[in-house]
């Protein structure tokens, strides 16, 4: 039994963000000839497969907010840590720490480039919304922001800002550190949140954030630990 | 193998690139990201090749080969494309944010930037006439028996990501890493919850669901427009690759080695899963692998058996000992806690690992308890991607898929020992790094390129290994003096796009029974010969064909043997011309003496065959080009007795 009217409603439907599942028992269907693609749906194990129309279409899982305000977040929290970075041209001369600085500015800007393109294709703005805040341009705004898990108060971002040679190194350690933890808490949130976290691109994203970010904490931890 | 590292494209680059779909306004400055400049002392890739300056394009971008033609180009079905309603609200706002006059067509280029990795091509495996193309939505089977006339059978779908496959007998495996991954392999992923109603806060619910799948499925292709799940393994990290162990002493069963390279699912989804650091977990689900077990007349009853912690220091017990010694790259694992893909050699019982920070090498005898016996890193390697073999166990390949696969990495700006192949010599359960080869052409800022997946081709005498490079085309490399590896070979598109990346290019290339197979992440199925050129002969080639196996899962590395035929006994002569190993005199009487041979299979000539035989014997014992030697030898096998 096809439901062809539901099908060609569901086909008609799907777009951006709307998966489909329309599908039909092998036995419910005259057998394609065996010259022809047949398109099929397995089942859970030891469930049947099913044939779908040759009309069938790809669709993309569903979107969630959780992710749109992910990447949003994320480009917040990136944003601090090459805000961090810039600080160090005139407060540090230990090379090790500038190298790493460098680094993890590159591959925060990388990434604030990508997820500004993601949420762009998407139709989403690249900063976040806040009810009676209105829009957060991404940056860090002081008191004004709200501030993503592990990103630097205020407060702390003054006390770095005004920290010289060995005191400023400690301080962006243990800055950066507390930043980084932050992204591994924004990752782990988005994956406990059901129905977030589905989509390809992003789902990529965050495994390279994460174990990105993993390495460079134990990297900083290790230069801290040289410190003390 | 996709890791995401670097996207090259800018908010600007997507503007740019859809207004210039759209005829509008382009401004050709700073389209994509600049690449950063060559660091010192390193030699780039060269800007002046031929493959440097294809015009771009969907299907009709700018081709060009050596010693490599195309037959075929399979495109992607119908089923493995987004279905984007123009009219939808969300293309509506998308291209409305970027400027883009209402009322437009939507490009089929766009549709891919939308859908990214969703539908992306990955990897292949064979058996008999049928081609299984992984996909991350699911897998596309093809039936290549009539050579001429390619022909898609199966599309299943199956989304998961990354769609990694092998086959083995009746039972088809899959792996599934990603979060939209549902045990009934249904496209609809998991809903979001319900919005909250006017006033009330968004309810946290737990993302933990039964039906949700990562790990490895089996399934039963017996009937192959009719593929059956019959089995689905679920792991704590899902599976981002997967190899086949076959244990030469138990044909009941059949191993698969699980690397998973993504987050630790929650414990309340499977029970046991943590991913935290060894100090604090030490049953993290970090730093090891997975052994699944499957016993064939009962693949439902396949399950984890063991997961080793091939990182562990034996003598500390500490379980995370292995570090990388990168010193570039941006953000890889500085101490290695996964492997990304394993090969499996059972014949000589080595395994070797390409795991992040390390390349290792396993002992497999016990092939539910595999062993570390070698490790090593290497400065220029961000990340260990994949290896192989060559045939007589001497030798592996290792690579470094620098940026991810999803960056533009062979610019010529970017260094030839960088996101590079590297080769090691194998020796007594050691490996000593021999050179770097790297894709020689520079490619455009546009073109996503690393060094991915290939697979031997079997021309006797010789190391010889073809391989995908992403939007850097296909890549033959020799390698049969590993300290000279050299290019022989090569095929190459021009950039979907001029002036973004959109992920694409080959993903793996493998020799299969005569022919070169393509996975291309968002074109389709490609398939190519071998010509000859200067580097590889008419005779090579067509001793590389001899070889014909009933199944393929290159990392499952079979032994590859030559049946002993005058055309293998061809190839050797012109290796032997080509390296002096013979004298010209010699070769031309052989060269009369075997197709005499052949035309008349009359007893004596083929005994002239033998006394040929007996002087190539001699002057392999006296060779001082092991090389040469080895190839001497084994002409003189052939010669002795050729298979008519």
């Amino acid at each position: 039994m096809i439901d062809r009217a539901t099908c060609k409603l569901v086909r008609l439907a799907v777009g951006l963000g709307l998966a489909f599942a329309c599908g039909f028992p092998l036995s419910a269907v005259a057998q394609q000839s065996d010259t022809q693609p047949v398109i099929v749906r397995p089942g859970a194990p030891g469930e049947p497969t099913r044939v779908l129309p040759s009309t069938t279409r790809a669709g993309l899982p569903p979107s969630s907010p959780k992710d749109i305000e992910f990447m949003q977040g994320m480009i917040m929290h990136h944003a601090q840590a090459v805000e961090m970075v810039a600080l160090m041209d005139t407060r540090t001369e230990n090379r090790e720490l500038r190298s790493l600085g460098a680094r993890i500015s590159h591959s925060q800007s990388d990434e604030m480039n990508f997820m500004k393109r993601w949420l762009l294709a998407r139709g989403e703005s690249t900063s976040m919304r806040m009810s009676g805040m209105g829009e957060m341009a991404g940056m860090d705004h002081g008191q004004h922001s709200m501030l993503m898990p592990g990103m630097l108060s205020p407060k702390q971002m003054d006390a770095l800002r005004k920290a010289k040679g060995a005191e400023f190194d400690r301080l962006f350690l243990a800055g950066m550190i507390q930043h980084h933890n932050g992204a591994l808490i924004m990752v782990k949130d988005l994956f406990d949140t059901q129905g977030a976290g589905q989509d390809a691109e992003l789902f990529n994203f965050t495994t390279d954030v994460d174990s990105g970010q993993r390495a460079e904490i134990r990297i900083m931890q290790t230069m801290l630990s040289k410190k003390s | 193998m996709i890791q995401f590292c670097h996207i090259k494209t800018s908010l600007l680059a997507t503007t740019l690139f859809l207004c210039s779909c759209f005829g509008a306004v382009v401004l050709a400055q700073e389209a994509l990201e600049k690449a950063p400049p060559l660091p010192a002392g390193m030699t780039g890739s060269n800007p002046n090749d031929p493959r440097s300056k294809l015009s771009p394009g969907l299907f009709d971008a700018g081709e060009t080969s050596m010693g490599i033609k195309h037959v075929t180009l399979l495109r992607k079905p119908d089923a493995f494309q987004l279905g984007v309603d123009p009219n939808g609200p969300k293309v509506e706002k998308a291209l409305t944010a970027l400027g883009v006059p209402p009322g437009a067509q939507i490009p089929a280029t766009v549709k891919m930037s939308f859908a990214g990795l969703a539908f992306a091509n990955s990897d292949l495996a064979f058996q008999g006439n049928h081609v299984f193309l992984g996909n991350f939505y699911g897998i596309n089977i093809y039936d290549i028996a009539d050579r001429n006339n390619a022909k898609l059978v199966t599309s299943m779908l199956c989304p998961g990501g990354q769609g990694d496959v092998s086959v083995y007998k009746n039972l088809l495996f899959m792996s599934v890493e990603m979060a939209n991954g549902r045990l009934d392999c249904g496209e609809q992923g998991f809903p979001p919850p319900p919005p909250p109603s006017a006033g009330q806060p968004q309810q946290a619910l737990p993302a933990a669901s039964k039906d949700r799948f990562r790990g490895v499925r089996i399934f039963d292709i017996s009937d192959i427009r009719n593929p059956k799940q019959v089995g689905a393994v679920q792991t704590c990290r899902g599976s981002h690759t997967h190899t086949l162990v076959t244990d030469p002493k138990d044909k009941a069963n059949i191993y698969v080695y699980v690397s998973g390279t993504s987050f630790v699912r929650q414990n309340e989804e499977m029970a046991g899963c943590s991913g935290g650091t060894p100090d604090k977990d030490p049953n993290t689900a970090l730093f090891r692998i997975d052994v699944i077990k499957v016993p064939l007349a009962e693949p439902q009853n396949a399950k984890i058996v063991s997961s080793p912690r091939i990182f562990e220091d034996p003598k500390t017990g500490a379980i995370n000992s292995l570090t990388s010694g990168a010193t570039h790259g941006t953000g890889r694992p500085a101490e290695t806690d996964q492997c990304h893909d394993i090969t499996v050699y059972p014949e000589i019982g080595l395994a070797a690992g390409a795991c992040s920070g390390n390349g290792i090498l396993l002992d497999i005898k016990d092939p539910a308890n595999p062993k570390r016996i070698e490790a090593v890193n290497d400065p220029n390697y961000a990340y260990w991607h994949s290896a192989s073999f060559s045939n007589d166990g001497k030798k592996v390949v290792f690579t470094d898929e620098w940026g991810g696969g999803m960056g533009a990495r062979c610019r010529e700006t970017d260094p030839n020992v960088w996101g590079a192949n590297a080769v090691f010599n194998l020796d007594g359960g050691k490996l000593r790094f021999a050179n770097y080869y790297k894709l020689p052409a520079a490619q455009a800022d546009s073109e996503n390129c690393v060094a991915h997946n290939g697979s031997l081709v079997p021309v006797p005498g010789r190391d010889i290994k073809i391989q995908a490079w992403y939007q850097g085309g296909i890549s033959m490399m020799d390698f049969t003096d590993p300290a000279k590896p050299v290019e022989i070979g090569y095929f190459d598109r021009g950039p979907i796009d001029p002036k973004m990346i959109i992920l694409a290019g080959s993903w793996s290339a493998y020799w299969y029974n005569g022919r070169i197979y393509s996975s291309e992440i968002a074109r389709g199925l490609d398939i190519f010969e071998l010509t000859p050129t200067k580097f590889l002969s008419q005779n090579e080639i067509d001793a590389a064909k001899t070889v014909q196996v009933s199944a393929l899962n290159v990392q499952t590395q079979e032994r590859i043997h030559w049946p002993r035929q005058l055309v293998v006994a061809k190839a050797y002569i012109d290796q032997l011309e080509r390296s002096n190993g013979l004298l010209a005199g010699q070769i031309a009487s052989l060269r009369k003496s075997i197709e005499t041979a052949e035309g008349s299979k009359s007893a004596s000539d083929l005994n002239a065959l033998k006394k040929h035989a007996a002087v190539i014997e001699k002057g392999a014992r006296s060779s001082k080009n092991a090389t040469d030697a080895a190839r001497l030898k084994a002409l003189a096998e052939i010669l002795k007795q050729p298979a008519l």
